[in-house]
């Protein structure tokens, strides 16, 4: 069951004063509304992954790693290999993370990842596919939280793309019926880039890449996932406030010039 | 399994139910329909069916989930094992979980939690046959159950998604539209106070398309503004009605 969170551990002072500068277009750390925090890429830095990657974003730190297995397709997509997401928030990472199963944060982030990558057809599936409706390749995205300063869902999205690009896929020989993978591996086919662009809503004015006091602060959050024809592929509205139609659109129309930026830093880093 | 249909819109422009691109499906709407649960609503909209129970302002358990200067809500999203095409499994999937989120932070903006501190609201929400766009018309009843549980608002939340399918921009998706479709964008709206309340995307929309979608999903939320309307005057003029018969008036809080 969904149950309305407790208060923020922000200080009423400070949240006013989040408040009060973001009525002028300012924020604490001295950003501009559209302006995202320094973003560190490094990628392919866990060498037993078939992919990794570490994204640091101001001080939130998120590793994605994944794994290729061999396995069976779904039914209804036989042809196609398969992607799954998860995410952890690790009690490293924060004092508000709790051991235990992933909570509705964690299963919300993980889905909006999902979502990025799955709807812009990142990855090319059918390329997965080693025998159709019996073996494929099964990419496990795994995401390990390791510093919160807040916008989990852009540091995420961007190490599991950054992981993906790095990510090695084994070349297979059938032997009489029984794949075996061989020692020698090839890039992971990729199609499509998705980056999402996450707002804060703070009084009335919307910020990109918001930190965790900002979050805290925050009455809406919204993402905006663009692939790399300028599309829209994902959208997610958090938070418990509200937002006007018109913000909606300023939003699309901001996340279609930041994508583009931040989709070259995560490529070059990624090369 | 399902087949894939061969096409999604015909030669008319109609689609696979024979609706034209902005036609929401039939929607019924009743509130009150349960007798335990300080208020409920039913809702079909095509083969969607979903019940919605809501029980509070009541005490909170356990005490640690009190907030202080508010009610806290809470809200479950389930889907009957029985109402999808396969059999669902009970336990509670991760899209549920999500779904149970979002449709509660669709709510909290309407809800005037402020004038319950202390306590908790409780929005069960049981879909019982899916055929697409169950979080939407989940949204639909919910805000009518609070309304027949007497929780004050602000103001009914209204939800229709849009989409695009087979290259054209609809509204109100169904299952296989949903599936076979390129984009479903869900979208709840408070329509008097032309606030949005959720707002998702899967898929993939051009900026024109994204405008164009995001449009009719608020025409159709406005639609189904006026059908909460209606059912809510439904029940309340019929039960304070004097020739109404006397068990109906009894049921009135």
């Amino acid at each position: 069951m969904s149950t309305t969170p407790h208060i923020p551990a922000t200080a009423k002072i400070e949240q006013e004063w989040i408040l009060d500068l973001a009525s002028k277009n300012r924020r604490i750390d001295g950003r501009n509304p559209s302006d995202y925090r320094e973003i560190k890429i490094e990628a392919g830095i866990i060498e037993k992954a078939s992919g990794s990657a570490r994204v640091t974003l101001g001080k939130t730190k998120v590793l994605a790693g994944i794994k290729l297995e061999l396995g069976e397709p779904f039914p209804d997509t036989p042809n196609e290999g398969v992607l799954t997401v998860n995410a952890e928030f690790t009690p490293l990472a924060h004092s508000s993370f709790e051991l235990g199963p992933p909570g509705e944060n964690a299963i919300e982030l993980a889905r909006v990842v999902d979502r990025n990558l799955r709807e812009s057809k990142a990855i090319d599936v059918e390329r997965l596919c080693i025998e159709p409706g019996k073996r494929v390749f099964v990419a496990f995205i795994d995401i390990n939280i390791l510093d919160h300063d807040g916008n989990l869902i852009d540091a995420s999205t961007y190490a599991a793309l950054a992981a993906l690009l790095k990510c090695r896929m084994p070349e297979y020989e059938d032997k009489g019926g029984e794949i075996v993978c061989k020692e020698s591996f090839k890039p992971l086919p990729m199609n499509n880039y998705p980056v999402p662009v996450t707002f804060a809503k703070i009084g009335k004015t919307l910020l990109v890449d918001p930190c965790l006091k900002e979050e805290d602060v925050m009455s809406t959050r919204l993402t905006v996932g663009i692939e790399k024809a300028g599309c829209v592929c994902a959208m997610q509205k958090g938070g418990m406030g509200e937002l006007d139609v018109d913000e909606i659109r300023a939003a699309v129309e901001t996340a279609m010039v930041k994508s583009r930026e931040l989709r070259e830093l995560i490529m070059e880093a990624a090369k | 399994m399902q087949k894939a249909p061969e096409r999604l819109i015909d030669d008319n422009g109609l689609r696979l139910d024979g609706r034209r691109p902005e036609d929401l499906r039939p929607t019924e709407l009743q509130v009150g329909v349960l007798e335990n649960a300080d208020g409920s609503a039913y809702i079909e909209q095509g083969k969607n069916k979903i019940i919605v129970g809501v029980y509070g302002p009541r005490e909170i358990h356990p005490k640690h989930m009190v907030i202080p200067d508010r009610a806290a809500i809470r809200c479950r999203y389930r889907m009957a094992p029985f109402s999808t095409e396969e059999r669902k499994n009970p336990a509670p999937s991760r899209r549920e979980i999500e779904i149970s989120k979002v449709i509660r932070e669709s709510l909290e903006p309407a809800v005037m939690s402020e004038y319950y501190p202390r306590t908790v609201i409780d929005i069960f929400i049981e879909a019982l046959q899916c055929d697409g766009g169950t979080r939407c018309a989940g949204i639909v009843a919910a805000s009518l159950a609070l309304a027949d549980a007497g929780i004050s608002m602000r103001e009914l939340v209204s939800a229709c998604s849009a989409g695009k399918v087979a290259g054209q921009i609809v509204t109100d998706l169904f299952d296989l539209e949903d599936k076979y479709g390129e984009a479903d964008m869900p979208v709840a709206l408070m329509p008097n106070l032309n606030k949005v309340t959720l707002i998702q995307m899967d898929g993939k929309l051009s900026r024109e398309e994204f405008e164009k979608a995001f449009e009719m999903a608020l025409e159709g939320c406005r639609k189904l503004r006026g059908l909460q309307t209606e059912a809510l005057k439904r029940r309340y003029q019929q039960a304070t009605t004097a020739e109404q018969p006397q068990q109906d008036s009894e049921e009135v809080k």
